[in-house]
This record gives structure tokens, C-alpha cells and sequence, in this order.
């Protein structure tokens, strides 16, 4: 079983940490294999950014597929950069506040959740990422929320006043999440 | 052992700490700032020196100097920067002394591409430098070989007065994946391997003249040269290969490739053998020496083509699996450059176009 995500948006909107929190997570505490990979190249805050996590109880070949089973999108040009490489059956998941556009593809699932203005409710713009990863954990499980919530208390230690309101986003979007799971 | 989640570059600098490096030099360039950038945190840690040079030549020419005073001592660099270095590289090479570096190296020629590329071949393996001399070149596929190359490299250039290079690519430096680390060497264990250095190395007190070592790179008499030369050569020619056969003896076609190609190439090797195509791999550890006895193992009576795959255009890593084959079938290339990287899609459709011939 092998789990292809591409994480993909404007530079800025943590899509990198997103990734790295869900790969580190699965280090943590599985034995799968599991791979992080950055594009990286002129990317800056504004610019597009993406990155590609491979989870696997096999040997990862290459850490980033050409077909992908999940894909994040945090912004429209990022839909229209990567939609074609889900898969048929694959998961969308998408950032509805600022990406409005119609899915032109009907053989796929869709999980919408407006994150941006989440975020922007609860004070702080910097969290959807993290609403966006509570929002993929809650609907797929790949990993369970209890080891994905530690690595994020972890790689946040060094701030520990930013705690509870990623742990209020992670949990929003673990709502979310869970609540569209069919 | 505990797994830590690390990325390739942060790991091969940890690694190389690990290993007993005290002395790091380097010059930023993309996609490895993050070997000097570990290391100018960590080293400090464990009383060692970081250095950024002004450029790849002071660098390494600080290397040449650290290493020549009995520490262990690294630099990095990527493609263009290498190129840079290449003069310190060679200096080393010709005095013997012992250093590591890494190459993550990314598009050529030139100034190139950011991204990932495996273009560096020819320099890597045949002239790092002038002079013809040689060198141990690792080729890691995975963070988990990075390390243990790293960690085993300091070991290979202490044991040959030699330098030795791990070649990786902006794929391996630059994605996370788990690894276990060796074990850290102790001080004591530190000092002790500066200790055994010390019948060539600049470590002798003032008063200690025997001790008073002077690094040569090169010699007034040609008779001395031709002996140094000759030695060097009779080094060279101890050395082992070291690569990886999967699924071998049986195949049909024979996938040659090296670091993050070849791993994509593995992945694939599995994916065929479950649809029934009969395929396996050739994956040189080390592409100097280069493993050539390994594809004598392969069945030229069933073999359709050796299939080379590697980041190149053009390839270069195809003119070592030539020369292995040695026109016993016929070698196809799957290629991509300038940045991209291998698709595991595109090695499928190569392997499948040979196999319907």
C-alpha cells in the first residue's frame, strides 16, 4: 500500500510545513516508509509552492509519483497545475475560500473547506495550514490525529504560546475532515 | 535503533559529525546549503570549526589545509561549484591528503538548473581535476546511504591518503526520509585517529622536527613524480566496487542505473516482475571504481538489452555499462535533464517498448 500526496500553494501558506508535519509524523510513529520532498526553485511568499509525500509499507521508489492518490490545493493555480495528476478515485482536497473554480473532473472525491477564512476568523492567517492538515487526517486516517497533534506540540515547542490555537485549528479541520467521510 | 526523520543534506552533515569531521568549509550554492548550514550550527556543538568561505576556492583550499593538519575535514559544494573546487581537489589528491566532499549536484553544463540532475558523471569518475588521479565516488540512492557512506568515507580517505567523494543529487539532498544514525565517535577515538596521522601530517610540536611534516603537492624531481604517480596508480587499482544486483539472473532486461535513478528504477524492477516482465537492476554503490564484473552475471543468451537510466543528456553513465557489456546485447537509454526528474511512468514505458521487440 503506498499513499501518493502532493501538497501544493502559494508560497507562504505553509504548504511545506503542512508536509513535513504529516512525514514527520508517520516517522514517529509507524514503521512505514515514508518520503518529504520540497520543490524548490524560485519559490517565494506568493509564488507557488509544492511538495510530495509518499507513504508506504514498501520501499519508496521515487518520492514523487507521477500519479498522485491525494492532492491538497491551497490555490487556484495550484488546482490547475496538478489536477490532472490525481488519480481516477483520487482525493481532492481544496481551500474553498479563495479557490472558487468548478472541478472539471467528476471521477474523483472532493473536500472542501474554507480554510483561509478560518483562519482569518480565529485571529491568526498563519494556521490554515494546519486546519488544512487536521482536515486530511480527519478524512483519511493515514495517520491517527493523537501522533499528528504531537509532532505539531513538538516542532512548535520553541513557541509555546502558538499551542492552543493550532491545536483549536487542527481540531476545527479534524471536524471538517471527519464529517465528510462518506 | 531509533528512526529520526532528517533531510538528506542535514544527514549527511550529521553524519559526517558523527564520523569525527571537526572541520567544515563551504560556499552556499543550491541545492546543498543545508550541509553548510547544519554544520555551522552543529559543529560549534562539539568544538569543531565552521567556516564559510569567500568562495568554493578558499573553501576547499581550507579543507587542504585543516585535513593536512590531521583533522577530519569536509566540504560541499554543488555541480558549478565543484567545477570551482576542483583545483583544491586535485592538490589534495596529489599530497595524499584526506578529506571528503559532497556533490549535490543539480542541471549542467554551466551555471545550469537548480534541480536535481545526475550531469556530473564524467567529472565525478574521470577528471575531478587535472592530473588524472582518482578517487573512492559513492553513489547514495536513499538518506539512509548518504549516511552510512558519509560516516564511512572519513574511514576510506584515512585509510588511502586519499580524497573521496559522495555524489549525490538535489533529489537525495533536498527530500526527508527516515534514518538511523551511526554512532557518534568519542574524543578520545578523535584524537587517537589525528594521533595515527602523525607520520605525515603537520601536527609536530616546534622542538619535534622529526614531527615537522610539510604537504607537497607535487615534486622537484620527475623520478620522485613517476614514483608518487605510480603509487598513487597501484592504490587506485586495490580498490573494491561496490553495487547492488537485483533480480539479475533471470531477467530479460537489465535496468543499469545509480542514485535516485536507480531507485526509481527498483521500484520499478518490483512493479514489472508482479505484472510477469522479467526485469532486474544493476545499481553501482560506487561509480569509481566502477562496478564492471556485475554484468558479466547477467544471462546474455535471455537478455533482451541492458536498459541504462540515469538524469543525463547526453548520458554518460551509459560509456561505463558500454564498456561492462561489452556489445554482449544491445543497451537502450532512458533519459531526462536539465532538472527533471526520472519518471517512474517513463522507466516503465521503456522497459515494455524492449520487452514487446
Amino acid at each position: 500500500m503506498e499513499t501518493n500526496l502532493c501538497v501544493a500553494g502559494f508560497g507562504g501558506q505553509g504548504v511545506m510545513t503542512l508536509g513535513k508535519f504529516l512525514a514527520s509524523a508517520t516517522c514517529d510513529s509507524t514503521d512505514k516508509n515514508v518520503t518529504f520532498f520540497p520543490s524548490y526553485g524560485a519559490e517565494q511568499r506568493g509564488g507557488t509552492a509544492n511538495c510530495f509525500v509518499v507513504i508506504s509499507d514498501d520501499m519508496i521508489g521515487a518520492p514523487l509519483g507521477d500519479v498522485m492518490d491525494d492532492l491538497i490545493v491551497m490555490n487556484g493555480p495550484s488546482l490547475h497545475k496538478f489536477l490532472d495528476t490525481l488519480k481516477p478515485g483520487g482525493t481532492l482536497f481544496i481551500n474553498s475560500s479563495i479557490v472558487s473554480d468548478d472541478i472539471a473532473r467528476e471521477d474523483i472525491k472532493v473536500v472542501k473547506a474554507p480554510v483561509t477564512e478560518m483562519a482569518l476568523e480565529m485571529g491568526n492567517a498563519k494556521v490554515l495550514n494546519v486546519i488544512m492538515l487536521g482536515v486530511y487526517i480527519g478524512y483519511t486516517e493515514v495517520v491517527s490525529p493523537e501522533v499528528v497533534w504531537g509532532t505539531i506540540e513538538h516542532k512548535l515547542g520553541k513557541k509555546p504560546k502558538l499551542l492552543p490555537l493550532n491545536k483549536e485549528a487542527f481540531e476545527k479541520g479534524l471536524d471538517i475532515g471527519r464529517s465528510q467521510r462518506g | 535503533m531509533a528512526r529520526v526523520f532528517m533531510k538528506g543534506c542535514e544527514a549527511i552533515a550529521e553524519a559526517a559529525v558523527r564520523a569525527g569531521c571537526r572541520f567544515f568549509a563551504g560556499y552556499p550554492i543550491t541545492p546543498q546549503n543545508e550541509i553548510p548550514e547544519y554544520f555551522a550550527r552543529r559543529l560549534p556543538e562539539v568544538g569543531g570549526t565552521f567556516v564559510q568561505g569567500e568562495s568554493e576556492v578558499a573553501s576547499i583550499n581550507m579543507v587542504y589545509g585543516a585535513a593536512s593538519a590531521g583533522t577530519r575535514s569536509m566540504t560541499s559544494s554543488s555541480s558549478p561549484g565543484v567545477a570551482l573546487k576542483s583545483e583544491g581537489i586535485s592538490y589534495c589528491a596529489s599530497a595524499r591528503i584526506p578529506m571528503v566532499y559532497a556533490n549535490i549536484s543539480r542541471g549542467g553544463p554551466g551555471v545550469g538548473s537548480i534541480q536535481p540532475a545526475q550531469m556530473d558523471y564524467f567529472q565525478a569518475t574521470k577528471a575531478s581535476g587535472n592530473g588524472g588521479f582518482r578517487m573512492r565516488v559513492f553513489a547514495p540512492s536513499t538518506v539512509q546511504e548518504a549516511v552510512d557512506m558519509t560516516y564511512q568515507a572519513f574511514d576510506y580517505a584515512d585509510q588511502d591518503r586519499n580524497p573521496v567523494l559522495i555524489l549525490a543529487d538535489g533529489v537525495i539532498g533536498t527530500m526527508m526520509e527516515p534514518v538511523v544514525l551511526p554512532d557518534m565517535k568519542s574524543d578520545e577515538e578523535i584524537a587517537a585517529i589525528k594521533e595515527s596521522k602523525k607520520s605525515w601530517a603537520c601536527i609536530g610540536h616546534p622542538l619535534d622536527y622529526a614531527n615537522r611534516a610539510w604537504i607537497q603537492p607535487g615534486q622537484w624531481s620527475t623520478i620522485v613524480q613517476q614514483k608518487c604517480n605510480e603509487e598513487a596508480r597501484d592504490l587506485y587499482a586495490s580498490w573494491e566496487p561496490e553495487v547492488e544486483e537485483y533480480q539479475v539472473e533471470d531477467a530479460e532486461i537489465v535496468i543499469a542505473a545509480y542514485g535516485i535513478s536507480a531507485r526509481i528504477s527498483k521500484s520499478v524492477v518490483d512493479m514489472l516482475r508482479k505484472e510477469g516482465v522479467l526485469v532486474g537492476l544493476i545499481r553501482p554503490k560506487t561509480v569509481y571504481p566502477f562496478p564492471y564484473a556485475a554484468f558479466d552475471h547477467i544471462n546474455y543468451e535471455k537478455c533482451k538489452a541492458v536498459l541504462d537510466v540515469e538524469m543525463s543528456i547526453p548520458a554518460q553513465f551509459v560509456e561505463d555499462v558500454a564498456a561492462a557489456v561489452k556489445e554482449r546485447c544491445p543497451i537502450e537509454t532512458c533519459l531526462c535533464s536539465g532538472g527533471n526528474i526520472m519518471s517512474r511512468e517513463a522507466v516503465i514505458d521503456a522497459v515494455k517498448k524492449i520487452n514487446e521487440k
